[in-house]
């Protein structure tokens, strides 16, 4: 199977800054906003080289939210940028009525998402975010997987008339996506072709289902992987393509099962062409302290989780 | 510029326009709009400086954004009658298929509206992100808002608030209709805010009374001296003391008709408090 290099590992967080590094030089209408996570979110450099587009506004999400709606009027493109679950569970009616049911043109970006903050424990893991995002009606919802894919998704949602929910985290991970990809939101990548079953991964959980592809492959199972970078719109096509060969798949997520990927990729499957999945994702739960590696060991969302969930769903088929 | 008797005659015709409104869907917030009649008017016809038409943008003019959004029967017949979209449309409201929602929304595309409103508490963070973006542009035109005096019982308006005046975003004039009702009773009995004057001024703003808040030749000149002290550093913030349901005798001196539709008898009796002036829709 294809092979894939990790070029060091980095937080996906960084892969943000980089990205609003590169937009604070092209895209003078691009303007930022922060409430006291300037660090966090890995917007120093954007507050020192831009200050008259940096809008700190203090402890005071819903404040945010509804600042960046009305920064659109008269044309700027905000960055409304928080923890995920102070940047849509805290402000949820914000992002509905505001930006999602008025049409706004505003990116709410939030790093920290999932178990992997680790040690900071549930009330700021958030789980369901994918959920709550991707149910309003004209939500755009990214999840990308490393450093290069974040920050190519920055980048490429400035482009994009309308709202997006960009979601990105806290640790070092793998990086090993192509430097300076084009990000194409709404389009799956296909990693690695195979024909027993399809592995659909987003986030962090991609890198995991490389990882349990290639151990699958030793036992002579051949896993597609398929990078579903953006949650909503789901790329359908691709899915279904991938289906139609194989006849099972396994969701991955840093996520809960329910409202997550998982749950779009059976709705699109229970229409279309029902067969079995597995999913590998949080089961209705809340995280806890600890390492983000222990986090995601016990909750099941590594690459031996995918690997038994794998052989669950070949053992249905 | 109209003259105040024409400036009472378009109230009149709006105070028509808003009991019709409500009745003939049995349902609507007829007192809070008719306490904010003459506001609206004075605000559409004579203060704001407007472009012909309508764009989302709203570069070069002033932009005025209505944070309790069920007054909308107010706002919908001021944006009619003020030009926005024809006065017949208002024989729509809260109908199926129409642009004129319960609430006053963008996404029906109706001229006039910037923002959808009616989860309260969200206007003023709206308005000062617009006022800070026209800052940016470099366009010295003012952002108004408008908020109901129970709203502010919404917490992100105080963060708003804070914000505001944290960051010296003086182009912005937000008005407080001061009515002291709401849905269940008297602000005082539900939650009893004090001196919002000095709430206001504590947290750094530029507060003014408008006492005779149902008088046009007054609003007129609160709003004007409201506009003479923007960009001095402060936002600048109308009190404007109301009476709900005004100019409809029965509907006034309580809350009862903050969300209440009148019958056929009591649209009678308010539609002949009220003369018919600019031909009803």
């Amino acid at each position: 199977m294809k092979k894939f290099t990790n070029s060091g590992n980095i937080d996906t967080r960084s892969g943000f800054g980089a990205g609003m590094d590169e937009l604070g030089k092209t895209h003078e209408d691009v303007v930022a906003l922060c409430a006291d996570l300037t660090g966090s979110l890995k917007l120093n450099d954007f507050a020192k080289n831009h200050p008259e587009r940096f809008f700190q506004t203090g402890i005071a999400e819903a404040n945010m939210i509804g600042m960046a709606a009305g920064m659109t009027i008269g044309g700027k493109i905000p960055y409304a940028t928080s923890f995920a679950n102070f940047a849509t569970g805290r402000v949820y009616d914000q992002i509905r009525q505001s930006v999602a049911y008025s049409g706004k043109n505003v990116k709410i970006c939030a790093s920290h998402a999932g178990l992997t903050l680790g040690e900071d424990g549930a009330t700021h893991q958030i789980l369901e975010d994918l959920g709550l995002m991707k149910m309003l009606p004209g939500m755009t919802v990214i999840n990308p997987c490393d450093f290069n894919q974040t920050k190519a998704a920055t980048i490429a949602i400035a482009d994009h008339e309308g709202p997006v929910y960009l979601r990105f985290g806290r640790p070092s991970v793998p990086n090993f996506t192509e430097a300076d990809g084009k990000f194409e939101i709404g389009k799956a990548l296909h990693l690695v072709e195979g024909s027993d079953v399809t592995i659909l991964a987003t986030g962090h959980l991609v890198w995991h289902a490389l990882e349990a592809a290639e151990e699958l492959e030793e036992k002579g199972i051949k896993a597609e992987v398929i990078n579903i970078h953006t949650i909503k719109p789901l790329d359908d096509e691709a899915i279904l393509n991938s289906i139609k060969k194989t006849r099972c798949v396994v969701t991955c997520e840093e996520h809960n099962y329910l409202g997550g990927l998982g749950e779009s990729v059976s709705g699109l499957l229970a229409k279309n062409d029902p067969v079995y999945q597995e999913f590998v994702a949080t089961n209705d739960t809340f995280g806890e302290s600890g390492t983000p590696a222990q986090l995601m060991e016990k909750y099941g969302l590594n690459t031996k989780s995918i690997v038994e969930a794998v052989n669950r769903v070949l053992a249905k088929k | 510029m109209p003259n105040t008797k024409q400036l009472e005659d378009f109230v009149s015709q709006v105070r028509r326009d808003i009991v019709r409104q409500v009745h003939q869907v049995s349902s609507g917030h007829p007192g809070g709009s008719l306490g904010c009649t003459e506001f609206f008017v004075a605000l559409y016809q004579e203060v704001m400086k407007r472009k012909e038409g309508f764009d989302m943008d709203g570069k070069d003019e002033d932009l005025f954004f209505l944070s309790n959004g069920h007054i909308s029967p107010v706002f919908y017949s001021v944006l009619a009658r003020s030009g926005y979209f024809p006065v017949e449309e208002l024989n729509t409201f809260r109908k199926i298929d129409s642009r004129l929602q319960g609430h006053p929304t963008t996404h029906e595309g109706l001229p006039g509206i910037r923002i959808a409103s009616g989860s309260l508490g969200q206007g003023m963070s709206v308005a000062l992100g617009a006022a800070q973006t026209k800052k940016l542009n470099g366009d010295d035109s003012l952002v108004y808002s408008l908020h109901g005096d129970g709203e502010l019982q919404e917490g992100q308006n105080w963060e708003a608030i804070l914000y505001a005046a944290g960051n010296k975003v003086d182009n912005l004039i937000a008005t407080v209709d001061l009515n002291g009702q709401q849905i269940d009773g008297s602000t005082d009995d539900v939650l009893n805010m004090g001196d919002v004057k000095a709430k206001f001024e504590a947290f750094g703003w530029d507060v003014l009374d408008v006492e005779k808040g149902n008088d046009i030749e007054a609003i007129i000149a609160g709003l004007n001296e409201a506009k003479s002290r923007t960009g001095k550093g402060k936002p600048v913030c109308i009190l404007l003391h109301t009476i709900m349901g005004h100019g409809v005798d029965f509907m006034m001196n309580g809350h009862a008709w903050h969300g209440k539709a009148p019958n056929d008898e009591q649209l009678e009796k308010a539609l002949a408090q009220n003369p018919e002036t600019l031909g009803d829709y």
